[in-house]
């Protein structure tokens, strides 16, 4: 019982569901194999392609939790990988290590940027977060294009390559990269006071402000954040394919990222989050998108079953759908804990 | 547009006291500010164009913005409702492609293009139904649930089919090629007039409704709209359903314009729609706006389109940059002149 009303039940079942569903129609689904010193299955896979869009969510989930969102990250995504490979491209020693080096620095500073001027929209001038970053979602793609002059760049270098599809101790890279950041935040928000804090805006910014929360500064590094992880993400869907496609890096991956960390049990009317729902939410979506591909069904119908899984969660998580399982069950020697948990979990 | 049909309940006291700070400008109420920008940003292009550029002020060029842009023009005055109650609809642009699709594959199968037309418009009431009632009696919140709605509509129309299907029924064909002659150089289509009726009922029912103050009310307060005894429920609900049927009658119009359905079409047009209205002076938290304003906003954008393509030197991808930066600036101007509510 007490473990159905915790708030990762749902999320876990969906997850293990589609993986149980893809043992039975691929028995060897599973397995993973070693192949020169490098593992490799279809579980791998899910986790490296899931790396992109799990840095994403993570940004994500912290600004919902402000009470905030950002649409531009698709865009940013763009933006990073157009700056990167045009830098690597028009450089005269594009194999060389420095090269790729001063080129993510690059990429990674501008999109701090970029999240910094969210930050600056949100947090100073008091803009709606979903039209403040629309802004950047609806000119974002214009200059990635604008970098790329149009063209879909790509590159050859080897060093580049690492960061997409580049193994390290037998783990691919992109992994290795997504999971520390990933620990790093949970470090950051869960062992400090920063997760409290940005909660505590999240519920209340007037409130939390008066108790002497610089709801100002959290607000703004979380935008900040999120441009920077949307950068790494950028970098690596540009490395998997070593080219940068400003029309279409990164496409919905904002709507993705949000659908993550809905589907985690992170209200986006901001306040409680949970970093360890976003990561089996973004598991989730990869996993669908794998299975569709698996299943010999087109992925161009993939939209129509995320469609499915969100209304199916967002339902779960209804007030009216709890209260009603919540007066369903049968009353125990403390009725007042049945009435009061859903709630609490709901909020 | 009379500044008496849309005081809001409540407000009246914050209004008057900012029409006293707004004195300096005659008067003029404050919530019509961020539309006065707008004209002002659309005069300043034509006026700009056209000493720019010959032809630039042509009937054929003012013609063309319309019959371009009439689908999204119906897309704007739908999310005009939505946004006043301080929602927002991210479907209209993958129901513009579910509707486009499914009447060019209902048409190709045979049907007779009267059932089809009302058919592939119902299509859209429906969803929008569908997410009215996941707004309010599940409690999802607007941007949620019209998400959802968007992969659904994408989805079953890829479903329908993944390649582009030619419409040749003739009533669609007749629809498409007519061009109606006003005067030497103007000139309109069906689509235009259907658009043009689309303003000019949503013009109505929004400005000179009950109905239409209850979507402004919800906007204002939701909570003292709900004390008040006004039908909160009903309007909540119903707006998606208009934004639903709009988006269905913008894919008929665009099915209509480019003589076939095709399951990409509409990718990002809910953002042009949107960075339309807000444009077009409607505030997004809701409350306060015009659907004249959010028709500007459309022609605003068609225009930039169109000086950019006349210049001839710029790239097309000026265009979205030029967009955001005007979306900026509008959503700054909201930010400095809108009456705060706090």
């Amino acid at each position: 019982m007490q473990l159905v009303r915790h708030r990762l039940f749902w999320p876990l079942v969906a997850l293990v569901a589609l993986l149980v569903a893809n043992t039975i129609n691929t028995p060897s689904f599973m397995s993973v194999r070693v192949q020169d010193g490098h593992l490799f299955g279809a579980l791998i896979d899910i986790m490296r392609n899931s790396a992109p869009l799990l840095l994403v969510a993570l940004g994500m989930t912290l600004v919902i939790a402000t009470r905030g969102i950002d649409l531009s990250v698709g865009a940013v995504v763009a933006i990073s990988g157009a700056v990167a490979l045009s830098f690597i491209g028009s450089s005269p020693n594009p194999e060389a290590l420095s090269t790729v080096l001063v080129a993510v620095g690059i990429a990674l500073a501008l999109c701090f940027v970029l999240g910094v001027w969210n930050g600056f929209l949100v947090s100073v001038l008091g803009i709606q977060p979903i039209i403040a970053t629309l802004v950047l979602m609806t000119a974002g793609r214009g200059i990635a294009m604008l970098i790329t002059e149009g063209q879909i760049t790509t590159i050859t270098s080897p060093a580049y390559r690492v960061i997409g599809s580049g193994f390290w101790l037998g783990l691919p890279v992109s992994i290795l990269i997504a999971g520390g950041i990933f620990a790093l935040v949970a470090v950051l928000t869960r062992r400090t006071a920063l997760g409290m804090l940005i909660e505590a805006v999240g519920i209340n910014p007037e409130a939390s402000r008066l108790a002497g929360v610089q709801s100002r500064s959290i607000v703004w590094t979380v935008y900040a954040m999120t441009g920077l992880f949307a950068g790494i993400a950028g970098l690596m869907i540009s490395s998997n394919v070593m080219a940068a496609d400003a029309n279409n890096a990164g496409l919905f991956i904002e709507l993705d990222a949000i659908l993550a960390v809905v589907i985690g049990g992170t209200s986006l009317a901001g306040g409680k989050f949970s970093l360890g729902g976003t990561l089996i939410g973004a598991f989730i979506i990869q996993t669908l998108t794998l299975t569709v591909t698996i299943l010999g069904i087109s992925p161009s119908v993939t939209p129509l079953f995320k469609a499915i899984v969100v209304i199916a969660v967002v339902l779960m998580q209804a007030p009216v759908v709890r209260r009603t399982m919540a007066s369903r069950r049968p009353q125990g020697p403390r009725p007042a804990a049945v009435e009061s948990k859903p709630v609490e979990v709901a909020a | 547009m009379s500044a008496d049909q849309l005081v809001r309940p409540g407000k009246t006291g914050v209004l008057g006291r900012v029409a006293g700070l707004a004195g300096g400008r005659g008067g003029l109420d404050r919530r019509f500010l961020p539309v006065v920008g707008t004209l002002v940003v659309f005069t300043l292009m034509l006026v700009g164009g056209g000493s720019r550029y010959e032809n630039f002020l042509s009937g054929r060029v003012v013609s063309n913005l319309f019959i371009n842009n009439s689908h999204l023009i119906v897309l704007a005055v739908g999310l005009t409702f939505v946004i006043i109650t301080g929602g927002i609809d991210l479907s209209v642009g993958a129901v513009v492609a579910l509707s486009g699709i499914l009447g060019a594959s209902l048409l190709q199968s045979g049907w007779p293009a009267t059932v089809v037309i009302p058919l592939i418009i119902v299509v859209g009431s429906v969803l929008g139904l569908v997410v009215g009632v996941m707004i309010h009696v599940f409690d999802v919140q607007p941007f949620i649930a019209t998400l959802a709605a968007m992969f659904l509509a994408r989805g079953l129309s890829y479903v329908i089919s993944l390649s582009s299907i030619t419409i040749t029924d003739p009533t669609i064909v007749w629809l498409s090629s007519t061009r109606i002659p006003l005067g030497e150089t103007w000139s309109l289509t069906p689509s235009v007039i259907i658009a043009l009726l689309v303003v000019a009922v949503g013009f109505y029912v929004l400005h000179h409704t009950r109905f239409g103050r209850t979507v402004y009310a919800i906007g204002g307060a939701e909570q003292s709209a709900t004390l008040m005894g006004l039908p909160v429920a009903r309007t909540k609900v119903l707006v998606y359903v208009i934004s639903g049927t709009c988006a269905g009658i913008g894919g008929f119009l665009f099915a209509v314009g480019s003589r076939s359905g095709y399951s990409l079409t509409g990718v990002g047009m809910e953002l042009d729609a949107i960075a339309a209205v807000v444009i077009g002076g409607t505030i997004l938290t809701g409350g306060s706006g015009f659907v004249l304003g959010s028709v500007f906003g459309v022609l605003i954008l068609g225009l930039i389109q169109t000086i950019i393509t006349f210049e001839g030197t710029l790239s097309s991808w000026w265009t979205r940059i030029v967009i955001g930066a005007l979306l900026l600036a509008f959503v700054i101007l909201q930010r400095v002149l809108v009456v705060r509510r706090h």
